[in-house]
């Protein structure tokens, strides 16, 4: 095998194909982006969930004397000493709980301080006799939540039965149908981009059939004939992967690191570490696809 | 070096055989001139010996090899010990004379030393000694011919396939293009060349093989280009 002479064969084939191999290039940044943008995105939506269904579960928030007015469901008054022991008692009586925690009113507004000090603008003037104490009560089985919520909603001292995984999961659905989305919009563009392959294997079979036919007749292996096509396509993917990884390091960098870290504290991003670990991955799917789809694309396109 | 056992060929879609039971058999450094008006089957015989095709009946031998057991990964190295020279030429029109020639053994991964040494030595065999560096486009059609065989011949095959080599060229200069494959010839290596120009198989009187319609008519040695078609 001589490397220069498939070197030269393929950088004739690259720029007698240039504006093909530029939308080869740019379809598969693309949808490797969106492939290396969806693994992220499914990381970032299984940490957080890691992080939040451990701490949260089903929580009885406990009317306080502020409650008494502004809620119906405490119009009884705020909850006293033997409603919550008498809770307490029936909730660890019942066989789907886990565990009950108790969540005082000072242990809510340091939680409360933890998490939106910083954000919130109503933080500065808030106290902690404002702040709810409730049950945290974490269930064996985290779909019998109904369970919890018809023994509890309608008892005296209770204002409202919440099932906090519910409100996550409307976030995570949210999350993952966005996923799903971009999943979607990855396989067209890599259809498109396997097209285009397909096509400018075909074109380049044709600008090159003397060569090929002469080299036929003169008895070059048919890896030696196909080598260059080959080659052409896994450097035009290679070029496009570069690109992708190019596009998840400055998403990383720009979009999470520097805007959305900034923003929103509550969640826990994904770090570099992450990111990096998808780059292999991204290059070696943009080397491989395009080689394999030229290989199957000169079994129709060029006779060896 | 080559037999034919009855071998037939048909295309699909075509009712008539291209070849019709054809049995023959060529020693190794004869000259044979493969006759026959269009369509009698002569491309099919050369594309047999090339295994571009293979016989729907029936076994061609080429090189004590049966063609039709080859497997297909084979076929490369089989086709290193033929040449192939055709009506059009076929060289590349962006390489000089030398790389043309140079390109042939390229393709087939052989050290740069070697080829360093053999293209000079065939292009003086043809006769285009000192025009290594012109372009195909700079050269005669004769001379084209003679760049065409130089890249056939390179590679020093035992059999060379001529498919109407003067089929583009004027007597005078088809003459020449005969005696550099009787030279050819006389090195060892077997010369098929199938041809429709009569002058030239009834001056060159060599064994003559005809095929009508597909089947084999004639087969005769010193024979001539046979009646009027």
């Amino acid at each position: 095998m001589r490397a220069q002479f498939v070197l030269s064969e393929i950088g004739v084939g690259l720029r007698r194909n240039l504006t093909m191999t530029f939308a080869v290039i740019v379809s598969v940044a693309l949808s490797l982006a969106l492939f290396g943008g969806s693994l992220l995105m499914r990381e970032q939506v299984s940490t957080m969930k890691g992080y939040w269904y451990d701490k949260v579960n089903v929580s009885i928030f406990l009317c306080n004397k502020n409650d008494v007015e502004s809620q119906p469901a405490c119009a009884k008054g705020a909850v006293t000493d033997d409603q919550k022991k008498q809770i307490k008692a029936d909730l660890e009586k019942m066989p789907v709980v886990q565990k009950v925690q108790f969540e005082t009113a000072d242990e809510a507004y340091k939680h409360y301080k933890e998490q939106f000090g910083k954000s919130s603008p109503i933080a500065g003037s808030l106290t902690p006799d404002q702040m709810q104490e409730s049950f945290r009560v974490k269930l064996k089985d985290p779909s019998k939540y109904a369970v919890i919520s018809s023994a509890f909603s309608q008892r005296p001292g209770v204002q409202e039965v919440q099932d906090q995984k519910t409100l996550l999961e409307n976030l995570f659905n949210l999350l993952n149908g966005m996923n799903f989305a971009a999943l979607g919009v990855m396989g067209l563009m890599l259809v498109v981009a396997l097209m285009l392959i397909v096509n400018t294997v075909r074109v380049s079979a044709f600008s090159r059939r003397r060569e090929t036919g002469i080299m036929r007749l003169v008895g070059a292996s048919s890896f030696y004939i196909q080598i260059p096509f080959i080659m052409e396509a896994a450097f035009a993917g290679l070029l496009g992967a570069g690109f992708a990884c190019v596009l998840l390091v400055c998403g990383q960098e720009f979009l999470v690191n520097n805007w959305l870290a900034h923003h929103i504290d509550v969640i826990q991003f994904i770090g570099w570490d992450a990111v990096l670990a998808k780059l292999p991955l991204v290059l070696a799917i943009g080397l491989l696809m395009p080689a394999l789809a030229a290989f199957v694309a000169l079994r129709k396109y060029l006779k060896v | 070096m080559i037999r034919f056992d009855n071998v037939s060929k048909s295309y699909p879609k075509q009712n008539r055989p291209a070849l019709r039971d054809v049995s023959l058999e060529i020693e190794k450094g004869e000259f044979v001139f493969l006759v026959g008006s269009s369509g009698s089957g002569k491309s099919t015989f050369l594309r047999l010996l090339l295994r571009e095709e293979r016989a729907s009946h029936g076994q061609v031998h080429v090189l004590g090899k049966d063609l039709s057991r080859l497997s297909n990964w084979k076929v490369p190295q089989m086709r290193r010990q033929l040449g192939t020279v055709f009506q059009d030429f076929r060289l590349l029109p962006n390489k000089t004379v030398s790389q043309n020639v140079a390109f042939a053994l390229e393709v087939i991964g052989k050290p740069r030393g070697e080829i360093r040494k053999a293209v000079p030595q065939v292009l003086e065999l043809v006769g285009l000694g000192g025009k290594e560096e012109r372009m195909p486009g700079e050269l005669s059609g004769g001379e084209q011919q003679r760049v065409a065989i130089a890249r056939a011949f390179v590679n020093r095959p035992l059999l060379l396939i001529a498919d109407e080599p003067t089929g583009n060229l004027d007597p005078q200069t088809s003459v020449g293009i005969m005696k550099l494959l009787d030279r050819i010839n006389r090195t060892g290596t077997t010369v098929i060349m199938a041809t429709h120009d009569q002058q030239i198989v009834d001056q060159m009187r060599k064994r003559v093989i005809e095929l009508e319609q597909g089947r084999l008519v004639r087969d005769q040695s010193r024979g001539v280009y046979g009646y009027q078609h």
